[in-house]
């Protein structure tokens, strides 16, 4: 067998598994690529909107985390949202809030953090805590009900 | 007789619903070459290849060593055809490879012979065929004469207890014709190989023959010795022998009259 | 009567054909040559069937995710949201036009040239003259086909569906000026590895098993002679490709709707 044919095979291969590793790893992002190791925080919400497993968790516009479960209290019947969030942020205060933002007018929906003061006084989250202060995610019929609700009583 | 390699037993053979052996029987001596003869289409390459086991007949045995050849396992088959090989009436050389490639195949399939020793061999049999200089070439640069001797080189590349030739001298020059005469006549007395020579050559084919089989209208018309051959005083055979048109061996397919088919479609 | 009998007559070649190439694939498998003799056999046919066909993996895969970016862009920009062009495209690819498309092309590219040789090496004699010598053409001639078709076409269609991506990023990013950093990071935050990427690789495993089998039993089947030879080639293209789309529709309903 010639060796331009090997060379040639082993080439085909070597692109094929480069763009399937490209696939997995860019496109994807399968956690391979993610930073390692994450610690959990919850938040519950009144309404997540069009939140789904696997939104991102920005803070000011970087992603620090992945939504990694969403599910229903068991007890009181509001979501629950299990945020991943990278290990090396693993310092924000106990008075950050939450808040379920969305992407443009009608892009995808993710996570926003905002980190609160850091005092002395206030504790830093830790793994497994809960976030108190969330704000429920905008439901565009909702405002545009209101919106038009509020025209309505104004005339 | 001699020890006999191939026995054929009450064999019956059709095509469709057209019979082209109608139970004959036939045996094949070992170390000895016997040959075939018949006119064209009578289904002599159909008789190779029912010995090789290509295809069924419909009745009878066909047995090679002992083992009958349609009721063997597709394994067993395998391994009987370790023992045979043929020359097709094509060639039929490989084409994606080259003439030294082709001779090397079965023994690179069939041994574990080193590169060195089938290269000694492949050129002894191609020099046997006058083609040690055509090694290099693709079966599609070849002659239609050279791409035959370059198959009956590779149909020996394992010098097999029965070889199968399926018009050997076909398209070969009177000088090659001879080479290829003494190149099986060598085989056979060298080596003990059993050849079946299956050709319309009448005078190469009465000077190797240890016995001649002639077929026509799906039996054996003929068979002994040449000089038998030559003394038989069947018309049929006759025929044959002397290459004749006219006489009781049909030259023509089987058809309707000619006279009616050309008055049929003219009055259409 | 006598269409009922022609359906029958019809229907029972059909199923018969079926029988006849399901026993050629599992011989063909199950009598693998040994690997010393088999390996450079194998490695020819990926060279022929896999490495000759990239040229046209890549340039389609190209063409089409730039003509995606385009047309995505144009829509997308219309409700300001853009940034969803790179989810956009990469899904697209990934679960129906990867594999789809690279099957098609393999089929006119590969599957037709497996189909016109396996036929011819039948009508020269090849194929008996292997018999012949003791060489089940199964193992040597089918099977190593077989194999290469199978690895081969889903490598091409992820190349397709990597590449076409590379083209949508060329477009979407470099020309139309959609910010590089959102049109990845929102692609990733969309695709997911096993729900996108693994059924796409599971669709395109399943039509390279289609394609190559139908390539192969079509050329191991035919009538030897020039026009068996072309009505096969010819049948080998349509049916394979008509399978892939309705196994696409197939896998997708599986797959996708929940
Ligand atoms: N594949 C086939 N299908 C149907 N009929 C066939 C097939 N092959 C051969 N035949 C028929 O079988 C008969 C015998 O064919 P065969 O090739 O054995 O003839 P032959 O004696 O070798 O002739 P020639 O001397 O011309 O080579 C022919 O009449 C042919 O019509
Ligand atoms: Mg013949």
């Amino acid at each position: 067998m010639s060796k331009k044919i090997e060379l040639l095979v082993g080439l085909f291969a070597a692109i094929g598994i480069a763009a399937l590793l490209m696939l997995a790893l860019k496109v994807a992002d399968s956690g391979i690529s993610g930073n390692g190791n994450t610690y959990q925080l919850y938040a519950k919400f009144d309404n997540i909107g069009g939140l789904k497993v696997r939104s991102p968790i920005k803070v000011g516009g970087v992603v620090v985390g992945r939504v990694s479960d969403i599910s229903l209290d068991s007890e009181d019947y509001t979501p629950v949202v299990t945020l991943d969030i990278y290990a090396e942020y693993n310092n924000f205060s106990e008075a950050t809030s939450v808040s379920i933002l969305t992407a443009g007018l009608l892009g995808e929906q993710y996570i926003g953090l905002l980190p609160g003061f850091i005092d002395v006084s206030v504790e830093t989250l830790k793994p497994g805590d809960f976030i108190e202060d969330t704000k429920p995610a905008l439901i565009l019929e909702e405002l545009i009900g209101q919106f038009l609700f509020s025209q309505g009583s104004g005339d | 007789m001699s020890e006999i390699l191939v026995d054929i037993k009450n064999m019956t053979f059709k095509r469709n619903e057209r019979v082209i052996y109608d139970g004959i029987s036939l045996s094949i001596p070992k170390g000895k070459i016997t040959a075939i003869m018949g006119p064209s289409g009578i289904g002599k390459t159909t008789l190779l290849r029912l010995i090789g086991g290509q295809i069924k007949p419909e009745s009878g045995q066909i047995l090679f060593d002992g083992h009958d050849i349609p009721q063997l396992s597709r394994n067993d088959l395998y391994e009987v055809r370790k023992r045979m090989s043929m020359l097709f009436q094509s060639g039929a050389l490989f084409t994606d490879m080259s003439v030294y490639d082709n001779i090397a195949f079965p023994i690179r399939e069939h041994t574990e012979l080193s590169e060195d020793i089938i290269e000694k061999m492949v050129l002894m049999k191609l020099e046997a065929v006058g083609l040690r200089g055509a090694r290099g070439l693709r079966p599609s640069e070849l002659s239609g004469g050279m791409a035959r001797r370059a198959a009956l080189a590779r149909s020996i590349a394992l010098d097999p207890e029965l070889i199968l030739y399926d018009e050997p001298f076909a398209g070969q020059d009177p000088i090659s014709m001879g080479v290829i005469v003494r190149l099986i006549q060598d085989l056979g007395q060298a080596l003990g190989l059993t050849s079946v020579v299956v050709s319309h050559d009448v005078p190469e084919v009465m000077s190797i023959a240890d016995y001649i089989y002639i077929i026509a209208e799906q039996k054996i018309i003929g068979q002994g010795t040449p000089e038998e051959i030559y003394r038989q005083t069947s018309p049929l055979v006759q025929q044959f022998v002397k290459g004749e048109s006219d006489g009781p061996v049909p030259f023509h397919f089987p058809a309707a009259p000619y006279r009616e088919e050309l008055i049929g479609r003219g009055s259409k | 009567m006598q269409q009922l009998q022609i359906l029958g007559h019809t229907i029972i070649g059909q199923i018969s054909g079926l029988g006849r190439a399901l026993l050629m694939l599992l011989s063909a498998l199950f009598h693998m040559p040994n690997p010393r003799k088999g390996f450079p056999l194998l490695l020819n046919q990926l060279y022929s069937v896999g490495v000759l066909s990239l040229v046209i993996i890549l340039v389609s895969g190209l063409f089409i995710g730039m003509v995606l970016a385009l047309q995505g862009y144009t829509i997308l920009v219309g409700y300001g949201a853009e940034a969803s062009l790179g989810p956009m495209v990469a899904l697209s690819l990934l679960r129906e036009l990867g594999p789809v498309v690279s099957a098609l092309l393999f089929a006119g590219r590969a599957g037709s040239a497996l189909t016109a040789e396996i036929g011819l090496m039948k009508a020269t004699e090849q194929l008996s003259s292997l018999e012949m010598m003791a060489v089940d053409p199964l193992r040597r001639v089918v099977a190593p086909r077989f194999w290469a078709g199978f690895i081969s076409l889903p490598l091409l269609a992820a190349i397709f569906s990597a590449v076409g991506i590379l083209g949508a990023h060329l477009v979407g990013v470099d020309w139309l000026g959609v910010d590089s950093g959102t049109f990845w990071s929102v692609m990733q935050a969309q695709v997911s590895f096993e729900k996108d990427i693994l059924n796409g690789i599971i669709k395109s495993v399943v039509f390279a098993f289609v394609v190559t089998w139908i390539a192969v039993y079509k050329g191991y089947a035919c009538e030897p002679t020039s026009e068996g030879i072309s009505r096969a080639t010819t049948s080998t293209v349509v049916q394979s490709s008509l399978l892939v789309l309705g196994l696409d529709f197939v896998l997708t309903a599986l797959m996708f709707a929940n």
